[in-house]
């Protein structure tokens, strides 16, 4: 173990160099935000995860976000346990039927101020599983959504711009329809 | 003879039916199929509802020896196998909530997948407008200082929903009920009537994690159905893609295993060569998961030019990296306290339940889909089955260590005799519908494919299986003019 602890510290680090960050998501994102919850959260943001039906897909790529190449507290982004610590909800997944209720309830538990960003294809609009005698829709459907991020599934450094695009439109200024990133 | 070749003559043989036989039995031949699994002789692969019929995948005695039986419900009853055979339980929870069809005497009525939710009954079956939703009935516990605490759908942690109810006293938990399938999407239902392209991205959006086995899965149940095969250099594409997956996963599986117990360095560290795992994935077939990578006829995507190169890298690396992290998961006793003697499951519940994957052979199951069924190009690269007897999380963090080794050597061999060639059979077979006839990778332990077997004529126009579990097809191959046509979409 002390070899591996000492070879931390010699080998150069695998962390990748932060994604830019789209300039039009930003401002977008920014006009969605109030000047006193932005004077509030500062820059830190305490996620919530919320798979409402996905394949798990996305929750591989989201977990990714924590290794040592995405390293995802650096921007002071974390992940909490509870719904009531969070700040973001980060759904994934169709809606499904047997989960629309959770979501509800797992929005609603979530303190004011407060974000849903919904991530990957399925999320946005039901994707494949669309028309299903199982499924609701989208996230979009069941609770109002700020961001969507594209993919199936949307891969780490696409979820990191989309997180970023967050913080930093904290930035800036308050918008209704949901950015497509 | 075995006595499930004696049971499939007596019973109506169905006819192009690959590449396992299936024959349509009698009540009685149905309760003796149930006696068989309950003696151990026979192992339950999957057992699945059409509308009008219940069928299921049986392992027999003999070394590679399946088959599918099937009993018509004509007036929408059947005897239950659960009652016998407890591992049958969920499944006819399942296919009773899906189909409507009624399993006699089975031990537990309640609900499985429907949670009252779909606005309608029997969605696969005849379906019927549904009642308002009723509260779940769960396991009466009885006893002194009891309490429960209840966990989910929405549980701590970046991962799927499920509902956990755990009855402890103190800190002994007595009973655990599970209630799962808020994730049921109906992908069986998407299916019917689906062209074979769409079908295979369904199928290989059954699990994330597994991407690549499920696609696998239906791809070659397709090929069984229309008996037409994949060309060389797909077939051993295929296996590459699946071993990749396997290591992506088993890597991630092993860190967070550490990471459970507390030992978080190794998460880091295994989560390393998780990531490069994907990322040497996406360098070869352009993404990180492989999903939609494999399609029925071949691959979607060609190997590239210097691919090779980017594994033999990656190869080299993970074999210098791996062996030290391995030797510290093994000298750390705090750790090995945590893993040791847990979460023990003994080979005979193994067993019964025909346990596959890693989870089978750490108790003692030496099952593998690659070397019982064995297909291209598997059969040719020299593959052991590692299997331990102790059953607990140490032996399956062990199987998993044990099987990464086995396939970097499969990864280096794919390498070395990677065939020419075209990548596709017939494009052409992505344009046709899945509609009579069905073709199923059942019994495949999550991240095995292999197993498939398939009907080309005759029966019900609809396919079947339990889509939570299992990928499963349809094709056929024939007259297609008739077929074409969508199946009626459920209201």
């Amino acid at each position: 173990m002390r070899r591996l602890l000492l070879e931390g510290l010699i080998r150069s680090p695998l962390t990748d160099r932060p994604p830019a960050v789209d300039a039009s998501a930003v401002s977008e994102l920014a006009r969605r935000l109030a000047e006193t919850s932005r004077r509030r959260l500062g820059r830190s943001l305490s996620i919530r995860q919320v798979d409402a039906g996905s394949c798990n897909g996305c929750e591989l790529e989201i977990n990714a976000l924590n290794n040592a190449f995405y390293d995802l507290e650096r921007f002071g982004l974390r992940f909490v346990a509870s719904p009531r610590h969070a700040d973001v909800l980060l759904v994934t997944g169709p809606v499904t039927k047997n989960m629309r209720e959770a979501l509800e309830r797992t929005y609603r538990a979530t303190p004011d101020p407060k974000w849903v960003i919904a991530a990957g294809d399925c999320a946005l609009d039901g994707g494949l599983f669309a028309g299903s005698y199982a499924i609701v829709g989208g996230v979009g459907a069941v609770i109002p959504v700020d961001l969507v991020i594209r993919g199936c599934p949307p891969s780490p450094t696409k979820l990191l711009e989309g997180l970023l695009a967050l913080v930093e439109s904290m930035a800036e200024r308050p918008a209704n329809a949901p950015k497509v990133v | 003879m075995s006595a499930l070749d004696d049971m499939m003559r007596q019973g109506r043989r169905v006819v192009a039916h690959r590449p396992y036989p299936r024959a349509i039995i009698s009540a009685e031949a149905w309760q003796l199929a149930g006696e068989h699994l309950a003696e151990g002789r026979w192992t339950l692969l999957g057992l699945w509802g059409e509308p009008k019929a219940v069928s299921m995948a049986v392992l027999g005695e003999g070394p590679g020896e399946a088959a599918v039986l099937t009993l018509e419900c004509v007036d929408g009853r059947f005897a239950s196998i659960a009652r016998l055979h407890p591992p049958a339980q969920r499944l006819e929870r399942a296919l009773r909530d899906l189909f409507g069809l009624e399993p006699q005497g089975m031990p537990d009525a309640r609900p499985w997948l429907d949670h009252g939710r779909w606005g309608v009954n029997h969605p696969l079956g005849a379906a019927t407008e549904a009642q308002e939703p009723k509260a779940y009935p769960f396991l009466p516990v009885e006893g002194e200082s009891l309490h429960q605490i209840p966990v989910g759908p929405v549980h701590a942690g970046i991962i799927e929903p499920g509902h956990f109810r755990f009855t402890a006293n103190g800190e002994t938990v007595v009973r655990l009920e599970e209630r799962l399938g808020y994730v049921h999407k109906g992908i069986e239902g998407l299916m019917r009537g689906a062209d074979i392209a769409r079908a295979g991205k369904l199928a290989g959006r059954t699990s994330g994690d597994s991407t690549v086995a499920y696609a696998y899965a239906f791809a070659r149940a397709v090929e069984a159905a229309l008996s037409i095969e994949a060309p060389r250099r797909a077939q051993w594409l295929r296996a590459l893609m699946a071993e990749l997956e396997r290591l992506a996963n088993h890597f991630g599986d092993i860190g967070a295993i550490c990471n459970d117990a507390s030992f978080s360095l190794l998460h880091a560290h295994f989560g390393v060569l998780r990531e490069r795992s994907l990322r040497a994935a996406e360098a070869c077939f352009g993404h990180r998961l492989m999903r939609d990578c494999i399609q029925p006829g071949g691959v979607a995507v060609d190997f590239p030019r210097d691919g090779a190169a980017t594994l033999k890298a990656y190869l080299q690396e993970t074999k210098q990296r791996f062996p030290s992290l391995v030797a510290l998961y093994d000298r750390k006793a705090s750790l090995q306290d945590r893993t040791v003697g847990t979460g023990t499951l003994r080979p005979a519940l193994a067993r019964q339940f025909g346990a596959g994957g890693y989870v089978g052979r750490a108790s003692g199951r030496a099952f593998d889909a690659r070397k019982n069924f064995p297909y291209a190009p598997y059969d040719s690269l020299g593959l052991e089955v590692p299997v331990l007897e102790q059953g607990d999380v140490n032996a399956r963090v062990w199987i998993r260590i044990r099987e990464v080794e086995q396939s970097l050597v499969l990864v280096g061999r794919i390498l070395d005799g990677l065939p020419d060639g075209p990548i596709q059979a017939d494009g052409r077979i992505l344009s046709r519908r899945v509609g009579r006839g069905y073709g199923a990778g059942r019994g495949i332990p999550r991240r095995h494919p292999g197993l498939a077997e398939a009907r080309g004529r005759e029966g019900c126009p609809l396919p079947s299986a339990r889509s939570i579990l299992v990928p499963m097809a349809a094709a056929r191959g024939g007259d297609r003019g008739q077929h074409r046509r969508r199946l009626p979409a459920l209201q």
